[in-house]
């Protein structure tokens, strides 16, 4: 019998859980991307709800056994509807004193926590910056908090594959998956999904039959040691979600973005050029996308980020669909090009994975703080339109509506994703491939009539391709003549080209839905986001309202321009809430816009919110007690990873 | 239609309507009517051909054609060129560019629309200063040239273009000047070239480094500054035609001919083959040489378009033209219910 239906003859007590946090935790190099993911793929496909958070480095190779290298992957699965990947971590896998270090923080009181007891030597304990003789195993102060399991991971791995011959590094690398079988016995899941990814990997793709059986070996032997040692007292059980039935895949924003940009093309009838140059979080959109030539994508890794922009306007001008993808500092660098693109009214798409800022930032964190940038980043009176995917998945739908803007309105899109939800992944249910509206594209054009800048009822011009006979014209940055395109410096007619090109952005909102809200349509407070931070501030509404209170979510996906009815739902509440990953880039557009005297709570920590951080900000408004300040943070919980233990 | 029943064109016929706005004496204009005239002469289309440029007083270039045109943004325009030709392999896409907006400001990209071989006709007009924004050295100036922004000479040592191109792997590197007889057969070989090909062209800038190359334009003393390159042919210069260029301990000398034994056999031959001939030439400046003129080097290789497109093809036959419901169902999927 497979060790994954185990769950026969078992002799330890299962107990039932609606919903659990895991964390692995252990050096770049020990493999807990590909731990977590696992265990993610694991759990979606036995029917439970994901939400993901991984967590890396932003150096490489960062010093091996330093909190600096620390990487991590935490999971939240559950038998019932999940938008965060939890606040409080139930199990931390921690495969050195660094990791530990790192993460206990955020572990609950009383919460599990399995050490690899190998690694919690003298010389690791060092390099996690423990002070000498100080081992925070011993220490009661950790002992008392939580259950600690100190399982020497590294030996038992080591011991189980004495027999496969492989070298004692190759050995070594297969200890993830000794902790994952472990984990994955601990919480009552199968193994049959990991070893067939295991025999695919490192068996058909990478050609090492003798590695994968290792890494098979050692996941079983996690699970078995599990199974049969008296180490842990009891095991866990999450049923299946009431998932909506159908074909699900996991996925991540990035993949959901890369997809979402070639169904768009194909609806579109035309061929995406995605043009960027690599930098984190974006890259991983370039990546999947170079390797879909045979859905006629052509990708282009351009010198820098000002070509990335630029080579993707100009096969906008050819007429196919130019996009570009980057982060913060390449969209500081597109800047001036997006001016361009506004000036030429040509359809592009710009796909801004936020990160920490400003410069470089913290290139591997999530932040939300590249809002006005998009709005008002360039020279001049500039709108472009932007609009904001709230979760993985959502970054498909968000990728073909850019695309359906864009070309309807003769406009640059920008997608602001964020790290959080491009490295995220969350549990897709497949659409129907034949039931998606085509994308309207007009390149019918009448010589006769044919002007530059002539407008239709959308206040688009037409998109003239290269190639055509008859419709030969010249675009370019200098301000043009309405609809001749002519270059023109009339002082008038540079104003009504000013108000035309902002008309223009603000008619796009009459083809996009009204702003709904979660909750009742009025009340006491609305708590108002938009973005990635979706999961969290919904999760803390419903929370609330639970007990009665009320506030109603509501959540901006079309930044620029605004739904219509924006203004008037939040007039129907007595307060307004706006958390965001950032120091109020959105509440200061609402305050200007709407003169409410909006609210905001702001967190710049890398990470995204916790609920209970949007919950205790809920409740200071409702209580009256948040004071006069327009803004708070969240107290922090934990002082960082630097500064934390030892 | 058939291309060959589509009507023959003239250079009237790549004229805009609009009005040229460069200063009268501009050397500009005869860039232009050259243009105009080898487009004609090659046989190119209207509704075919784009040109594209970025910032300065050459950028104004597309707007006089009545081909399809971006007048982009300063020193960017290989990359709008490469983005359209990568998106439109069939396009014939031009590009012009000045001093400053190719080898300032875009420096960059030039390198790398060249070292990519990207199937597109790259005019330089080099002359040696900021026009458009009234008169301030550029990269090509020379050492010790006065302006308003370097009032007491300028203490930037100048680039060449052609160098430069050179050693970013173009594979078609040519020089000419705006009133030369040559300027049409370049632009026209230029123009028959698979891949990126380089010319920078000397323009006099009449307003504000007028005669800066006057020793390449003089009626009566231009032949013995520059040496016009033939493939296969000896380095001969000179109004008599009487100079020529030799290697001497692995340098070249101009050298008389006739004079101390020296023969036609003695001299360097041109090979346009000859990527490290070409670095030499391209090295060659006035006084102490002629500078040549002509196509340096012209190499043919796959242009990166051809070859991407390719590896569009070749995962098409290889994987099939992907679909939406492949694309969608890709992947570990499972099915709930
Ligand atoms: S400033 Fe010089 S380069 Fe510019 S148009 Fe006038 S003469 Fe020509």
């Amino acid at each position: 019998m497979a060790a994954g239906t185990s769950s026969v003859g078992d002799r330890k007590p299962t107990r039932d859980l609606s919903s659990a946090v895991v964390r692995f935790a252990g050096d770049s190099g020990d493999g807990m991307q590909m731990a977590g993911t696992q265990f993610t793929d694991t759990s979606a496909i036995i029917g439970n709800d994901v939400a993901t958070l991984p967590d890396f480095p932003a150096e490489i190779r960062a010093p091996a056994g330093t909190v600096a290298g620390v990487s991590g992957f935490q999971i939240n699965f559950a038998s019932t509807d999940i938008h965060t990947p939890g606040d409080r971590v139930n199990a931390l896998i921690a495969m050195n004193p660094a990791a530990f270090k790192a993460h206990i923080e955020d572990v609950e009181a009383g919460g599990i926590v399995v050490v690899n007891d190998s690694e919690f030597d003298k010389v690791n304990l060092r390099k996690a910056g423990y002070a000498e003789g100080y081992n925070p195993l011993e220490d009661a102060k950790f002992t008392q908090q939580f259950k600690i399991f100190r399982v020497p991971i590294t030996r038992l791995n080591a011991e189980s594959l004495q027999s496969t011959g492989l070298g004692a590094k190759d050995v070594e690398r297969c200890k993830n998956m000794f902790a994952l079988g472990m984990i994955y016995w601990l919480y009552d899941r199968p193994l049959d999904t990991t070893i067939g990814y295991l025999e695919d990997y490192f068996g058909k793709k990478k050609k090492l039959p003798q590695v994968a059986e290792a890494n098979v070996k050692a996941l079983k032997a996690g699970f078995f040691f599990g199974e049969t040692t008296e180490m842990f007292p009891v095991r866990f059980h999450i049923a299946r979600a009431a998932i909506t039935p159908g074909k699900y895949r996991k996925i991540t924003g990035n993949e959901a973005m890369a997809i979402g940009l070639i169904t768009a093309a194909n609806l579109a009838n035309k061929n995406l050029i995605y043009c960027s140059y690599p930098i984190t979080p974006a890259s991983d959109i370039l990546h999947t996308l170079a390797a879909m030539r045979n859905y006629g994508v052509k990708t282009f890794q351009a010198e820098d980020e000002i070509a990335a922009v630029c080579s993707a306007i100009g096969a906008a001008f050819a007429g196919q669909l130019g996009a570009t993808g980057t982060s913060g500092p390449g969209l500081a660098l597109k800047s001036e090009a997006l001016g361009l693109a506004v000036m030429t009214e040509l359809p592009l798409i710009v796909v801004n994975v936020q990160r920490g800022g400003p410069s470089t930032g913290l290139p591997t964190k999530t932040e939300q703080s590249d809002l006005l940038q998009a709005m008002f980043g360039r020279n001049g009176d500039c709108p472009l339109v932007i609009i904001a995917p709230h979760g993985p998945a959502d970054c498909f739908d968000a990728a073909i509506e850019a695309v359906r803007i864009a070309f309807r309105h003769m406009v640059p899109v920008i997608i602001m994703s964020d790290g959080y939800i491009a490295n995220g992944a969350e549990p897709w249910r497949i659409p129907d491939a034949a039931g998606f509206e085509a994308i309207e594209v007009n390149h019918k054009i009448d010589p006769e009539t044919y002007e530059v800048y002539r407008r239709n009822e959308d206040l688009a011009r037409p998109w003239a391709i290269p190639g055509t006979p008859g419709l030969q014209h010249r675009i370019g940055g200098l301000e043009k003549q309405d609809v001749t395109g002519n270059v023109s410096y009339d002082s008038a007619n540079h104003q009504k080209m000013t108000n035309l090109r902002r008309a223009k952005v603000e008619k796009v909102a009459d083809h996009i839905p009204a702003i709904e809200c979660l909750g009742d349509p009025a009340g006491d407070l609305l708590v108002l986001g938009w973005g990635g931070t979706y999961g969290s501030i919904v999760t803390a509404v419903e929370n609330v309202r639970k007990s009665g209170r009320k506030v109603s979510g509501a959540h901006l996906r079309y930044l620029s321009p605004m739904p219509k009815n924006l203004g008037e739902v939040l007039k129907r509440f007595k307060k307004v809430l706006i958390p965001e990953l950032n120091m109020g880039q959105l509440r200061l557009l609402i305050r200007g816009k709407f003169l409410v005297d909006a609210r905001g709570l702001n967190k710049v920590q890398g990470k995204p919110f916790l609920v209970e951080e949007i919950e205790h900000a809920i409740n200071l408004m409702l209580d009256d007690k948040w004071g006069p300040s327009e803004s708070l943070e969240p107290q922090i919980a934990s002082l960082g990873a630097e500064e934390a233990g030892g | 239609m058939a291309e060959s029943s589509l009507p023959v064109l003239t250079a009237k016929d790549f004229a805009s309507d609009q009005d040229v706005r460069w200063c009268p004496g501009c050397g500009d204009y005869a860039i232009l009517a050259q243009v105009r005239k080898v487009m004609a002469k090659l046989g190119n289309r209207i509704e075919k051909t784009v040109f594209v440029s970025g910032i300065g007083c050459s950028s104004r270039f597309p707007y006089y054609m009545n081909t399809y045109g971006f007048h982009s943004i300063h020193g960017r325009a290989p990359a709008i060129a490469t983005g359209v030709k990568i998106a439109n392999p069939d396009l014939d896409v031009w590009m012009v560019t000045g001093d400053g907006d190719g080898l300032s400001i875009g420096g960059n990209h030039l390198m790398h629309i060249l070292r990519r071989n990207v199937n597109i006709k790259i005019l330089l007009f080099n002359n040696r200063i900021y026009g458009l924004t009234k008169g301030q050295y550029s990269p090509t100036s020379e050492e010790g040239k006065k302006t308003k922004s370097s009032p007491m000479g300028s203490i930037e040592l100048p680039i060449s273009p052609l160098s430069i191109a050179l050693a970013a792997e173009a594979s078609f590197v040519a020089r000419t000047v705006d009133v030369d007889k040559d300027l049409a057969s370049i632009l026209e070989r230029a123009g028959q070239h698979k891949g990126s090909a380089f010319v920078e062209i000397y323009q006099d800038c009449n307003i504000f480094n007028h005669k800066a190359f006057e020793y390449t334009t003089d009626k009566d003393t231009k032949e013995d500054h520059i040496i016009r390159l033939e493939h296969g042919k000896p380095l001969i210069f000179g109004k008599a035609r009487n100079k020529g260029i030799r290697l001497h301990n692995h340098k070249p000398e101009i050298v008389e001919l006739g004079k101390d034994g020296v023969k036609e056999d003695d001299l360097l031959f041109h090979d346009e083959k000859d990527e490290s001939l070409a670095y030499l030439l391209s090295r060659f400046t006035h006084p102490e040489f002629p500078e040549p003129m002509g196509v340096f080097y012209k190499y043919d290789d796959d242009s990166y378009e051809d070859l991407l497109t390719k590896q569009v093809e070749d995962a098409t036959k290889a994987r099939g033209r992907g679909t939406i419901a492949a694309l969608l169902n890709a992947g570990d999927t499972y099915t709930v219910g």
